[in-house]
């Protein structure tokens, strides 16, 4: 058996599926051993993108999603990828080609030191020199991306390891690695610390993360708050944790979030952050959520607890785990006092847009939208004003919301769509991108129509670089520079080039009907529709 | 901000590219490294790496938190330096005269310094001692020529207690 032969072996013994790509000559051998395998290989256009549309399977499935690309440039262009992945603590495993081993570091055609420029990007990394160790090299990385703080896994194999013979395959039954016990339960004393805090609380609230869907402690979330008549807020990777409408969730904080919830976040007397990094987006003056009051930090990974804000109680451990130990404890505060008060907040601080008629609505345009799309539909944001109004008007039942939120890269949206309706192909997927983001990754429309993904891309099209414009509007006084977008090509002409149906909605006279179309149509569908370049988020 | 100097002793898997690792952690987190000495353990397969930094509280609370974190980190030890016996080895390479040779000597003799190489014009001087006495002997020896100066890094082990 060949080494490559062996990579893909412990794929299969991971139950790998889908393989992203682009292959090269280094990567030559796996992508050999492959078509062997009943594992689905996607060519995807840009290397970038096979780690955003594994990170939108890996976010579907709970476990790490998979991408192999060739060394050198095929290997720098997917860097971008992994640091999305890894800012958002998503588990992938990326196995790049690489030169000859014997030719490492002789900066050689395609060499490029992988593993040294990834080293902040990634949870781990391996450069295998050993043919032999690929099956515990696969096993510890496939355990490394999935526990713990799940995150990127990157295994760097020279072509002659992949051409190498091995003695003999073994799949390690368990890994033994004496650097790596990640903590999942949370300490009993620790816990008993926050029920103790419950008590004698008025004003609790819990600010849910991404780590709360990382761990699958979305439903234990949700009983613990209802059990006890918490209320919960979210950040951004956290949208989803709770339905959006659910009588105990106030909405996402954060400066782009819902003035309720900052003020909820304000005004309580403990805050009990789960799976949330405390970083300057959501929580923009640390100190504020440390003067007081409780804080209560719990996370997976000791090294975010007292990063950013000193937490009362720091509580090292997996969501999961310790909602399941909250939910034993009786906790006796009343906080109904507190909710009314929130409740009154949520009227009084709504935003009240005042849109242009001329125009597409986004806010309203996404709300029609998403109380439409079916109960467990993915909505796929993109990076820009999309993203913000999709945080601020999408209405999530149950399903999920996927967004790039901690490195905020744009062209996310479409490859992570795509990763999503192929781990989930009867789930409805929506992606909703602007003209900005759309133009970065608008090339996986071919890949979508060679590997018969349905697609639903919505554009939301100002013709600007958005977000960057309302900047340059606030900080720069309309000083605009390199944000006018013009240029970008007749959409309706692009769908139909790739195949897809084509929706323009010019206003909001015919949204429902467009809306309408554009769900219930069973081939691949892009909707552009025309936003008032001069609209803003704020 | 309070800057207070710590010694984290870091057992690491002495393998290739864990220096850069836990280097890296230090440069990208604009955490200090005042010093850095690496030298393998009776077991060959773990090396020991001691680096003093000097931080705020959270930043020290983040240096060990951050060195926890890396795979390659088997165990962090902080230490505050009174908590340890500390030594340094500097090799000093100066050119003498007849002149200053006796005062070179007497100085030798006061800070426990050897000279274990010389010339007609030139000696090494080795001193091994915390690095308050290497940094005296290095100030006492700004009066002549200094041709080169080799030295390492804090090494650090905690004082003895019976338990």
């Amino acid at each position: 058996m060949l080494g490559a032969d062996a990579i893909i072996k412990c794929l299969e013994k991971e139950g790998v599926e889908t393989v992203f790509g682009y292959p090269g000559v280094a990567i030559c051998p796996f992508y050999n051993s492959i078509l062997d395998s009943n594992i689905r290989t996607i060519l995807i256009r840009t290397e970038q993108n096979a780690a955003h549309a594994a990170s939108g399977m890996a976010r579907m499935t709970g476990k790490p999603g998979v991408c192999a690309v060739t060394s050198g440039p095929g290997a720098t262009n997917i860097i971008t990828g992994i640091a999305t992945a890894f800012a958002d603590s998503i588990p992938l495993i990326v196995i790049t080609g690489q030169v000859n081993s014997e030719l490492l570091g002789s900066d050689v055609f395609q060499e490029a030191d992988i593993t040294g420029a990834c080293e902040s990007f990634v949870k781990y990394s391996y450069l295998v020199k050993n043919a032999n160790d690929i099956p515990r090299v696969f096993r510890e990385a496939f355990y490394v991306a999935n526990t713990g703080r799940k995150g990127p896994v990157l295994i760097d194999i020279p072509i002659d390891v992949q051409n190498a013979r091995i003695n003999k395959f073994e799949y390690p039954d368990s890994v033994n690695m004496r650097t790596y016990k990640p903590t999942v339960k949370g300490h009993a004393v620790q816990i008993k610390k926050v029920v103790a805090e419950l008590n004698k609380s008025k004003r609790p609230i819990i600010c849910a993360g991404g780590g709360v869907l990382l761990s699958g402690a979305k439903h234990p979330l949700r009983e613990f708050a209802a059990k006890n008549n918490i209320p919960v807020v979210s950040t951004m990777m956290g949208l989803g944790a709770m339905p959006t409408r659910h009588e105990m969730y106030f909405g996402m904080v954060g400066n782009n979030g819902k003035p309720y919830a900052n003020k909820a976040m304000n005004d309580a007397d403990i805050i009990i952050m789960v799976g949330a990094r405390v970083a300057d987006r959501a929580v923009n003056q640390p100190d504020l959520i440390t003067k007081d009051k409780v804080l209560v930090h719990i996370d997976v990974d000791p090294a975010e607890i007292g990063k950013n804000a000193g937490p009362t109680i720091p509580l090292v451990g997996d969501a999961n785990a310790i909602f399941e130990d909250l939910m034993k404890e009786d906790i006796e505060g009343d906080y109904s006092e507190w909710i009314r008060t929130l409740n009154e907040y949520k009227e009084k601080l709504s935003v009240v847009r005042k849109p242009n008629p001329e125009y597409v609505d986004p806010a309203a345009f996404i709300e029609k939208l998403s109380e439409a799309m079916e109960d467990k539909a993915i909505y796929v944001a993109d990076v820009g004003q999309n993203q913000i109004w999709s945080c601020a008007y999408n209405v999530v039942k149950d399903g999920r919301f996927f967004t790039s939120g901690g490195m905020g890269t744009m062209g996310y949206s479409i490859p992570a769509a795509m990763g999503a309706k192929l781990a989930a192909p009867k789930r409805q997927v929506v992606c909703v991108c602007g003209d900005g983001s759309f133009q970065m990754s608008m090339m996986e429309l071919a890949t979508y129509r060679q590997h018969s993904i349905q697609a639903k891309i919505i554009v939301l099209k100002n013709g600007y670089l958005g977000m960057v414009r309302e900047y340059q509007h606030y900080a720069y006084k309309d000083n605009y520079s390199v944000v006018d977008l013009s240029g970008s090509p007749d959409l309706s002409k692009i769908a139909e080039a790739y195949g897809f149906d084509f929706i323009r909605l010019e206003n909001m006279k015919n949204a429902e009907e467009s809306i309408d179309r554009f769900l219930k149509d069973e081939n691949s569908v892009l909707m552009e529709c025309i936003v008032d370049p001069m609209d803003l988020v704020k | 901000m309070d800057m207070k100097r710590k010694i984290y002793s870091v057992l690491v898997e002495n393998r290739s590219g864990v220096l850069f690792k836990v280097a890296g952690i230090f440069y990208r987190r604009c955490f200090n490294i005042d010093s850095l000495a690496v030298g393998e353990t009776f077991d060959n397969s773990v090396s020991c790496m001691t680096i003093v930094s000097s931080g705020d509280e959270r930043t020290q609370e983040q240096i060990e938190k951050q060195l926890n974190k890396k795979l390659d980190v088997i165990k962090v030890k902080t230490y505050e330096e009174s908590q340890c016996i500390t030594r340094e080895l500097m090799l000093i390479k100066i050119k003498y005269n007849k002149a200053n040779r006796r005062e070179i000597m007497d100085i030798c003799k006061l800070t426990g310094a050897y000279i274990v190489n010389m010339s007609a014009k030139y000696m090494i001087i080795q001193i091994c001692a915390d690095p308050e006495q290497v940094q005296l002997m290095s100030k006492m020896l700004q009066s002549v020529s200094v041709v080169e100066v080799a030295r390492t890094g804090t090494l650090a082990l905690s004082k003895c207690v019976d338990e």
